[in-house]
Parts: C-alpha cells; structure tokens; sequence
C-alpha cells in the first residue's frame, strides 16, 4: 500500500539494551524476517549504542555489528537496513563498513544540544549514498526553538530527516507538540520529521501520535517495547491505533503482534515495563539506557536504584556517561559511610 | 641563562591558554610570537595585549617576520591538516623543533608522565588528544604490572570547553587516542569515546579508564597508578583520583567479547580522574584544556633543556 508514513522498527537496535546487547545472530536474523514480512519500512541493527558501542561503559555485545548486520541484506525483500552511529563513539570508518554490509540509511545521533558534532558524519553518510536521519536525544533538556535550531545544522549538513528523540521518556505530549511544531516552522518542506520516544511515563504511542498530527511521518517503535527504560513505543499497538485512525501504513497488525508475543517478550529477562525504576527514568529525566547499568551499580554496592538514577539527573549526566553511574554510587556510598 | 624563544601557531582556545600558561610560569620557555589566521581573534588581541608579537598570516606570516630567526620551539595548536602544511614550512630550518598538539602526528605520541625521555633529536612531537593525556598514563601504569589486553577510556568535558576545531574532527579524537592507548599506553587493543556536556553551570572534566588485563596483585595495581597519578600531578596540578581504583574479577566462566580479541577474561580495573583546570584562559572547569596545554609545555621545557 502506498503511505507516506515511514515506520522504523527499532527493537533489533533499542531492543539491545533490554537484553545487555545479547541478541544471537540467529535470533536477530529470524526477527528481521518477521519484520520485513509484517511491511515495516526500515529496521535499524546495531548494539544499543550504536555502531560500535561494544564497551566496557555500554556493555559488550554478545556479536559484533558486522556479525549482526552480515547478511540481513540479502534476507530483506521490502523495508530498508538501517543502522546508528554516535559521534565520539563510533567513526566513519565505521559507517564505511556498514556500508558494505548492506546498510541503507544511518541515523546520526547527538545530545540534543551537540549538533554541530554531526556535519562530518551526515556528510560522509550522504557521499555513501545513504539516507540520512539526524537523532537529537534527551530532546526534553532543550527548548523547541532551540531544537528546532539544532535541526537545521543538521538540515544544512544534508540530513533527510531529522527526529525529536525522547530519550529519557520525559516528555509529555505539550513538549512533543512543541518540538515538532517548531521543526516544521523552521524546516525545508521536503526535510522530513522523526519522532522517538520511551513509554516510562506511558506516554509511547500518545506521544508518537501527537508527533504524527503535527507532521512527523517518520514513526520508531519496536516489538513489545523492547528498548532502553520501560522501552519504545510498543510497534504491534501502534499500528493498531494507526489501523483505528484510518492512517495508511505498510505494516500487518496481527504478524507483529505474534511476533512481539513470540519471538520478543520470550528474550526479556527483565521485564520491559513501567515499574519504580523505569518510572524513575522519565520522572527524573535520565537516559533510558542508564537503567540496567544502575540496577547493578545498585546491587554491587548495596543502594537504591531510584536514588542513583535520580543524583544522574540531578547531576545533568547525558546519554553516553554511563561511567558516572558508578561514580555517583561511589559518592553515594561515601557520603552513606560517614553519616 | 636566557629564555629560549619559542612560538604558538593558533590562537583558538588551546594556543591562547599555552601562551598564558608560557608567560606566567615558564622559567626556560619565553613567549615570542603568536600567530593566528584571523585578526579579530580573541587570541590575537590578547597576545597584542600581552605584548606578544604578532600576525595573522598563518605559518607564512611567521617565517617572513624579524623574530622568526631566534625562535627554537614552535607549538603548533591549529588542526591536524593544518599542521601538515606547517611543518612542511618549518622542517628546513633544521635550529628549530616542533610540538603538535593537532592529531596530525607526524611525530611520536608523548606523554610527560610515560616516555619522557626524548630524544635530542627528535624535531617532532605529538601530543595525542587531552583526554589520552589524562588517561593513557593509567593504563600504562596497569601494564607495567600486569600486561593490559585492553584498555578503553571516556572523557567528558563541558561542551563550552570545545571549540570548532575539535567539534569538526571529532572522529580524530577517537582514533588518535584508540591508537596511543596502544602505542604508548602498551594495551594490545584501545579504545576511545568523547562526550560531550552542556550542563551549567559546566562541570569539570571528567575521564574514566577501564582495563582488562592479566589477573595480578590488586595492591600492586593500585600502587602503581596512585604513583602516576603523582607523576602527571607534577605537571598538572589539578588532576586527581576521583575515586579509589575499582577491581572486578571477569573469570573464565563468564568472559567478555572484544573485537579484534575474541573472549577475555582477567582483572577488570576502573579509574575514575578528575582534571580541575588551572583557569589560565577558560575556566576551571575546562581541565581538557589545561591537561593538552601543561603537558606541551613540560614537552617544551623539555626539548630545550640541552639548549639552555
């Protein structure tokens, strides 16, 4: 069916996180199939981080990025391979390989100040013929003009689109509204509008939606949530909202609701949900992949996980910092000894 | 005993800081010329303010200048690909030496704290990137007592403590570390990340090491990098341990996999650095900036300890 809306399946890139970045290739091959039956338009793979995020500060992945995209190409009939880089983690060497691998289109990702760390990348991506999305996160730190500023330097540097990107789940549907509204004031016409969000104040899909009413046609969501936090806009029930709106899309509600049953929620060790924790993400305004790197902060040195999730917050920390978690559990526990 | 005159090529952030940092505390090192690309940079203006000569010419500028003839040492704080054309300039005149501190390196990395001991002859060196400053030392000081497999560092520092230079390269940042994380910090594979926080009020420059090495003496560990923490204190006053070195034990059973090492098992060690700036140019909060500008002037002083 011809639509203009643009659904991006993030569950084998977000979904990442859930799982420690443990997806096995085969696993991860079988659910790209799934996905490219059901009529999404893009599935992005890469480790949480993105490429080359396999770390000792994000997790090291259970494959490398090369393993994990090697092949899927060749097994894709419709949606497009996607994939993510952050600049200041991962460099155009990297895009250079996924490239070669059969990757498409790159999202260039960037704290939702940091733009003009970008250009080079969005630059080199475009030189390799892919199109090119900029990702501003934790969009709720930053003001909708101010965004919107930063969308055009990505704009300028060639990006095709570029995402509000709700990395903390902190934003309600005024902010996104907001956002969007002021990207499409300042925006080029033919420069298309992301929307990314985190259900941790259970605002997934309202948010998406929102984000849709006000012009963004390029929708992320993935199979049961799986994502970062209390995890994405779950895919299956955002193509059923889409279905009871009337919106024309590509995508086959009930194969994405067996294969969010089937092959997803069987992975999630920890559930993907809106509990005190996740909750605490978007309460406090913190980077959604925080969660599991706290969680066991919070185990080895006998804390709270809330707490430290909300000194994160309070300390201003920006997706990429997971080695402050430590670092305020270590304060934390000081700070408990000498009380 | 004279100064030995020297230059600066670069008058952004990191040239304006190590002309502060060279007039106010050098004792062997005196600030002749500062030459920039744009006569309304503030770098400039303070230089003339200073009474530094000056000009705006770039390299080409400085050779056809009368104080060109007396200068031994020039550092070079422009970009990687304008250091290339530098030194293209500046190697003919075989009485003078150069310190980069761009990610050109043409020259071998150095870091005071670990390989010191240049040289005389040398007329080239890098000073890798402010954030392999601050912790290749750590990793160096694992290794020498227990052979390091890996060794991967984070800096963060505050987004108004990065310049345009540095937000349009950052790929070099990541490479030039990854590769001096090896080559001088001995790991067998590195790796490097940059963030970048636009918090304010701006905090401190950040960065935490993480290695995995051969399981060995935890005590002696910790020794060795609280001796390095003193030796690049020396130059640096306002670097500092964070916090007390953390052990992990990865074993066998449950390794972890690394590209380029397959799986790894060992002692994981974390290092958590502060670097407080001396607050010459930007703010203290800026230690990324004073780490690169200390470490190339202890770098100077040291190239003309034969001369003086």
């Amino acid at each position: 069916m011809k639509h203009n809306l643009y659904i991006q399946d993030v569950t084998l890139r977000d979904g990442m996180h859930a799982i420690k970045h443990q997806y096995g290739k085969e696993k991860l091959k079988e659910i790209c199939i799934a996905l490219d039956k059901a009529g999404v338009d893009a599935i992005e793979v890469a480790h949480g981080d993105g490429l080359a995020g396999g770390s000792f500060n994000y997790g090291f992945g259970a494959h490398t990025d090369w393993d994990w995209l090697e092949g899927l190409s060749e097994v894709m009939t419709n949606a497009v391979l996607t994939t993510l880089i952050l600049p200041g983690i991962a460099t155009i060497d990297d895009l250079k390989k996924a490239a070669d691998l059969g990757v498409k289109s790159v999202r260039i990702a960037t704290h939702c100040t940091e733009a003009d760390i970008a250009p080079q990348h969005i630059e080199a991506a475009k030189k390799l013929g892919m199109d090119v999305g900029g990702f501003l996160m934790m969009a709720h730190m930053n003001e909708p003009k101010k965004l919107a500023e930063q969308a055009l330097v990505m704009e300028a540097a060639g990006a095709d689109c570029v995402y509000v990107t709700d990395s903390a789940g902190a934003l309600m549907m005024d902010g996104v509204k907001e956002r969007v509204r002021a990207f499409r004031e300042v925006l080029k016409p033919e420069t298309e509008i992301g929307i990314h969000c985190h259900h941790n104040l259970s605002f997934g899909v309202a948010n998406t939606i929102v984000a849709m009413q006000e012009g963004a046609n390029r929708l992320d969501a993935s199979l049961a949530g799986m994502g970062a936090g209390a995890g994405n806009a779950p895919l299956e029930v955002l193509v059923a909202v889409l279905d009871k709106m009337g919106a024309k899309h590509g995508s086959d509600l009930y194969q994405l609701m067996d294969a969010a049953d089937d092959l997803i929620r069987p992975l999630q060790t920890r559930p993907v949900r809106v509990d005190r924790e996740t909750l605490s993400l978007g309460y406090a305004g913190v980077y959604s992949s925080f969660l599991l790197h706290s969680e066991r902060a919070a185990e080895k040195y006998g804390l709270d996980t809330r707490e430290i999730l909300v000194e994160l917050g309070n300390r201003k920390m920006v997706g990429g910092q997971e080695d402050m978690i430590v670092d305020v559990a270590l304060d934390m526990l000081a700070k408990k000894k000498e009380a | 005993m004279s100064k030995i005159k020297v230059a600066i090529i670069g008058s952004g952030n990191i040239g304006t800081d190590l002309m502060i940092k060279i007039l106010r505390l050098s004792e062997t090192l005196e600030m002749s010329v500062m030459v920039g690309i744009d006569p309304d940079s503030d770098g400039l203006s303070r230089a003339r303010r200073m009474d530094v000569a000056t000009t705006h010419e770039g390299v080409d500028g400085l050779l056809k200048m009368p104080e060109w003839k007396d200068i031994k040492v020039i550092f070079d704080a422009t970009s990687a690909k304008a250091h290339i054309y530098n030194w293209g300039k500046i190697e003919p005149f075989k009485d003078k030496k150069i310190v980069d501190l761009t990610p050109a390196a043409i020259g071998p990395y150095l870091i005071p704290a670990i390989n010191f001991e240049i040289d005389d002859s040398l007329r080239n060196v890098n000073m890798v990137t402010c954030g392999g400053q601050a912790t290749i030392p750590i990793v160096a000081a694992v290794n020498r007592v227990a052979k390091v497999h890996y060794g991967e560092i984070v800096a963060s520092i505050a987004s108004k403590s990065a310049g345009p230079g540095t937000r349009a390269n950052i790929d070099e940042f990541t490479e030039t570390t990854s590769e001096a994380i090896e080559k001088v910090g001995g790991a067998e594979r590195g790796k490097a990340i940059i963030v970048l926080n636009p918090a304010e009020p701006p905090l401190v420059m950040r960065d935490t090491v993480f290695t995995l090495s051969e399981m060995a003496d935890k005590e002696k560990i910790r020794k060795s990098i609280h001796d390095m923490v003193a030796e690049v204190q020396s130059y640096v006053p306002g670097y500092e341990l964070h916090q007390e070195v953390q052990f992990e034990e990865i074993p066998e059973s449950a390794p972890v996999f690394i590209e380029g090492l397959g799986l790894k098992h060992g002692l994981k060690t974390s290092v958590f650095l502060k670097v407080v700036g001396a607050g010459h140019y930007l703010p203290e909060y800026a230690g990324n900036l004073d780490i690169m500008t200390s470490a190339a002037r202890a770098c100077g002083e040291r190239m003309v300890k034969s001369l003086t």
